[in-house]
């Protein structure tokens, strides 16, 4: 069992408290020392992204995890609440448990990276810097919680916690119809929840854990139906109230992928919120949903999943031609991106469904993928945004010769977003298909997904046409290309989408034993066979 | 043996005692003061906090009757008295940092002697077991909150408010009374002990019972206001002065709803034979025939709905505080419809964590008024920049009450639903949690006006003197430490509805 602790406090507790200790340090320094506040929350960030780097090179891409406790690294497990319980009540416990497996690795590395880069894309705000970034670093906090945690209520303490920050970000320092933004954002999500909240509980009292005696929220302990007491409401298998059960919790986490027809906050809040937030919002926020699925929906109800396989694959069809035509549609180019992240959501959702350790692999990849990509599609729609204070793409053309530099890294963003061979989104998006075309039931619908992919390149291309050939429309001709700082944050971006697209295998390595792990517990745990019923 | 009988009694009643003396001291001492004073404000501190010393004295005292099976001293009463004490004390010393109170023609003099009453009345409807005592102890703290309501008496809106109090008080304990009078006729007892064995015992007709206990349910749904006795509730609370409002929303409630409590789990269940469950639990056996709980569930969802969807239009704050409450007592009503320890033991949980963020929200509604000489949700535009602690205190307590995790509020919705998907409840708790859905619309509607509008106009910023923040770090803190270790918390609500088991 992997252990790394520095002063006897757990590496993963390191990772996700650091941006609350600095978030207090920024608190306490005076409103004045604006930028001595932008580098606290820079190097604390930076420190937490070199702890997740350190994490990394101690993990091992050996042990599977998943439903195996001993498969799960740096694990970290206390008792949070013990109400012993009298004669007539149970006893409660609640645990403080964080471990990692190659499911969450990635996500904690994508947390952590993005993290750093919206930080810096953050220094350009000029209005009330010091609370803009204390919530920030919260929201870090909330989203690294979600991928480390293993105990459902403290993993729904995390998931909610970032609804929070994320409101008054985008509230407080987003575009002119930020406030409806915030407030959709804001219940779409809660909304959500509470189907969670009643999924988790319903399955805390079906459960019994072994060692103790009480109900309980281990994730892991939840995943083996022995540990389901018999005839309790959600035991067994295949019965409606584990269907439903499953429904809820996908809806859930739909909102937050968001799929289709939960999607509709989703170009709100990325319209109106302020660019390093609709780069979180993108990078990480939405993976959140996803990585529920796999770690949750996946893992406590496997046959529930299979059943709704092939639903779950139109679902990611739909998102995926849905999102596509949308953005096509889009003259804001900042909605335009938010589309197209919600078509490429899709093709997670489609290899997901497929339950194929090439189509799983390829998800979660493609999360990765999705978090750096449209990462930096963002920041790219924020570096023309600051100069020209409009995203109407129509009004731009001729940005090419005017701003070469950027030109250049759009072309990398753009053509990664298409799934250009050589650049990291290919590799996933291929995996994906590649798994979904494997199994029959789902063939035509990967098929018809298929569509999405030439969908992508003729809005692109369309866009790069418009903007940035032909001539340049007089106004635009003051442009000035790229600053240290917008370097600072694209290029890193760019290097690892091309690093990833020529050798994707740090990244895929470190999840294959455990997506193997995934899909055999899957399988094994229905009488169904995969999608062919 | 009469004499002994007392004097046992009174050996076990000194917080009680020490209240009734203390209200007898501040109307004597105000004699000798004139109309402006604070000596019986801090008369009331002691007396509460003497109160409060003798009431940790009977925590392990075994649960028994006294005064001839009239007032029982056990665990469950402790737990309320203990809440009844802290929100007395904090409503002291809200009266002492109010402006409004400070600048009117507000005379002290019974205010506190009434204030104690109130929590004296509390304390009795708590421990009460017998139906006369009950009643007795209900109109001793509704005939103090009129009074208390109605305090600035110059003002219309205090005085309509005051009037629509009594009104709508009158009416709701006389339809009380009269249930009571039919159980008296049923039972032939007013003794809620012997009202159960006899209902065990014997076949009664259930349509007068049902009857009986409708009346009684106005009773307690007008003090808890519950739908449909809550119509008072927008008006007294808007017009009261605003600590009386914070007294009569969280003092008032928390006793009405441990009179709810004791009388139906006391007289209407089996709860001398708790029988057990496959799980180890006990359960209560409700009446066959007899389905309050279903009764109960049909308010509660009624009452939560109402109490969110109507607050949603609400501009004024204290209106808007009032729906709320109303709402926050159908949470409390959820939890009672699983007639179980468990759902007790949230339903307490709830109360006391209700405490803190109800009254912490109406304290930051009195310093928003004290600074700002506003109610009006709209003109607290920007001020979330102009007063940080106060705003970040009241968005604490905004979202406690909303239910968002790391908050106390959460802690107690997660306790109530997790009682009503145990017993199988699950729409209920799928309709409660839709409710908290939309209440946090209204909710962060403060937040959005108070931070995510920009200040119009004067943008100075505007501080407090140290008490106001004390005061309110003191509501805040609580507020999200029981959100993160709630061990202890949820330990003594449990430990405190054993005596229903254990009878």
């Amino acid at each position: 069992m992997h252990e790394l602790k520095i002063l006897g406090v757990g590496i993963l507790s390191w990772i996700t408290f650091l941006p609350v200790l600095g978030m207090i340090i920024v608190l306490m320094l005076p409103k004045e020392k604006e930028k001595t506040v932008k580098w606290t929350a820079l190097g604390i960030t930076l420190l937490q992204f070199v702890l997740c780097i350190v994490l990394w090179m101690n993990f091992d891409n050996t042990l599977a995890g998943i439903n195996k406790i001993e498969g799960f690294q740096f694990i970290e497990k206390f008792t949070w609440i013990d109400v012993p319980g009298f004669a007539w009540t149970n006893r409660v416990v609640i645990e403080y448990f964080m471990a990692v497996d190659g499911l969450s690795m990635p996500m904690v590395l994508l947390t952590g990276f993005i993290g750093v880069i919206a930080t810096i894309s953050s220094f350009s705000i000029n209005k009330s810097i010091k609370g803009y970034m204390a919530l920030l670093l919260l929201l870090n906090t909330g989203m690294m919680g979600t991928f480390v945690s293993l105990d459902f209520f403290l993993f729904f303490v995390f998931w909610e916690i970032m609804l929070l920050p994320m409101y008054f970000l985008i509230g407080v320092w987003g575009g002119p119809r930020r406030i409806y933004a915030a407030i959709k954002f804001f219940l779409y999500t809660l909304f959500g929840s509470a189907f969670i909240l009643i999924v988790m509980l319903a399955l805390y009292f079906s459960s019994k854990d072994p060692t103790t005696g009480a109900h309980t929220f281990n994730v892991i302990s939840l995943m083996d139906p022995a540990n389901l007491l018999p005839g309790s409401l959600l035991a067994g298998s295949l019965t409606t109230a584990r269907l439903l059960a499953y429904a809820a919790l996908f809806i859930g986490f739909a909102i937050k992928v968001p799929i289709f027809p939960f999607h509709t906050w989703l170009p709100d809040a990325h319209v109106e919120a302020p660019t390093a937030i609709s780069v979180i919002l993108a990078g990480v926020l939405l993976k959140m949903g996803t990585y529920g699925m796999l770690r949750m929906s996946y893992g406590l109800f496997p046959e529930a999943m299979v059943y709704f396989g092939y639903a779950l694959a139109v679902f990611g069809m739909i998102n995926i031609i849905y999102g596509s035509l949308c953005a096509m549609a889009q003259k804001d180019f900042k909605k335009l991106i938010a589309y197209s992240s919600i078509a490429h959501m899709g093709y997670v959702v489609l290899g997901m469904s497929s339950l194929t350790t090439q189509g799983i692999s390829g998800a979660i990849f493609q999360m990765f993928n999705h978090g750096t990509i449209t990462a930096m599609l963002f920041l790219i729609v924020g570096v023309i945004y600051d100069r020209a204070h409009t995203r109407n793409v129509d009004e731009f053309g001729g940005l090419a010769n005017k701003m070469p530099k950027y030109f250049g890294l759009v072309i990398i963003g753009f053509f990664a977003s298409m799934g250009l061979p050589g650049l990291s989104g290919f590799i996933s998006e291929a995996l994906a298909f590649l798994g979904a075309f494997s199994v029959e039931p789902i063939r035509v619908i990967t098929i018809i997904s298929t569509l999405g992919i030439v969908l992508t390149a003729a809005y692109m291309l369309w866009t790069l046409q418009r903007m940035f050939f032909g001539t340049l429309p007089e106004k635009w001709s003051g442009l000035t290309d790229l600053t240290a700082r917008e370097y600072f944050m694209l290029v890193p971006l760019a290097v690892v989408v091309i690093f990833l697209g020529v050798y994707p295998s740090p990244i895929l390595n470190m999840m294959a034993t455990s997506v193997n792990q995934l899909v055999d517990f899957v399988s094994k745990s229905t009488s169904l066979t995969i999608m062919g019923w | 043996m009469l004499t002994q009988q007392i004097l046992d009694g009174l050996s076990k009643f000194y917080p009680e005692t020490i209240l009734s003396v203390t209200i007898l001291v501040i109307v004597f001492v105000e004699l000798f003061f004139k109309k402006k004073t604070r000596v019986s404000g801090w008369i009331a501190m002691a007396g509460l906090a003497a109160a409060m010393l003798f009431t940790f004295l009977q925590v392990n005292i075994p649960a028994q009757t006294i005064f001839f099976q009239m007032v029982a001293v056990d665990p469950f009463s402790y737990f309320f008295k203990v809440l009844l004490i802290l929100s007395g004390f904090l409503i002291v010393l809200f009266t002492f940092l109010s402006d409004e109170i400070r600048s009117s023609e507000f005379k002290t003099q019974e205010y506190y002697a009434l204030l104690i009453a109130l929590t004296l009345g509390g304390f009795l409807m708590a421990s009460s077991v017998n139906l006369l005592m009950m009643y007795l102890a209900l109109e001793l703290s509704s005939l103090s909150s009129y009074v208390l309501a109605g305090y600035f008496k110059k003002s219309n809106r205090s005085s309509e408010a005051a009037l629509k109090y009594v009104i709508y008080g009158g009416v709701s304990s006389g339809l009380m009374l009269f249930g009571i009078s039919l159980i008296y006729g049923i039972c032939g007892s007013l003794d809620m002990f012997a009202i159960s064995a006899y209902l065990s015992a014997n076949p009664v007709n259930l349509i007068t019972l049902l009857i009986a206990i409708f009346l009684m349910l106005a009773g307690f749904g007008y003090k808890i206001s519950a739908v449909p006795f809550h119509f008072w509730t927008p008006d007294v609370y808007e017009g009261s002065p605003m600590p009386v409002t914070a007294l009569l929303s969280v003092s008032s409630k928390a006793a009405g709803f441990a009179m709810l409590i004791r009388f139906f789990l006391v007289a209407f269940q089996n709860a001398g034979h708790p029988t057990i469950t496959t799980e180890g639990l006990h359960q209560y056996i409700t009446l066959p025939g007899l389905h309050w709980p279903e009764v109960i569930a049909v308010i509660a969802v009624a009452t939560m709905t109402l109490g969110n969807v109507v607050a949603i239009w609400q501009d004024n704050l204290k209106r808007l505080l009032a729906y709320s409450s109303i709402a926050q007592a159908g949470y409390m009503l959820l939890a009672f419809v699983v007639v179980s320890p468990q759902g007790i033991s949230a339903m307490l949980t709830y109360l006391a964590v209700y405490l803190f963020m109800n009254l912490g929200a109406f304290f930051a509604a009195i310093l928003i008024s004290n600074k700002y000489k506003t109610e009006n949700i709209e003109e607290m535009k920007g001020i979330g920049y102009r007063s940080p602690l106060l705003c970040v205190s009241m968005a604490v307590f905004m979202l406690s009450l909303s239910g968002i995790p790391m908050t106390a509020g959460f802690i107690g919705k997660f306790y109530i639903f997790s009682a009503l998907i145990n017993n199988g409840y699950i729409w209920l708790a799928i309709i409660g949690l839709m409710n908290s859905v939309v209440s946090l619309y209204y909710y962060i509607k403060i937040l959005k006006n108070m931070f995510l509008i920009r200040p119009q106009g004067d943008t100075g910023a505007v501080s407090f003197g140290a008490g106001y923040s004390v005061l309110l770090l003191a509501l805040a803190i609580p507020t999200i430490v029981l959100g993160i270790f709630f061990g202890p918390l949820t330990k003594f609500a449990e430990y405190s509805v054993q005596i229903f088991g254990l009878k």
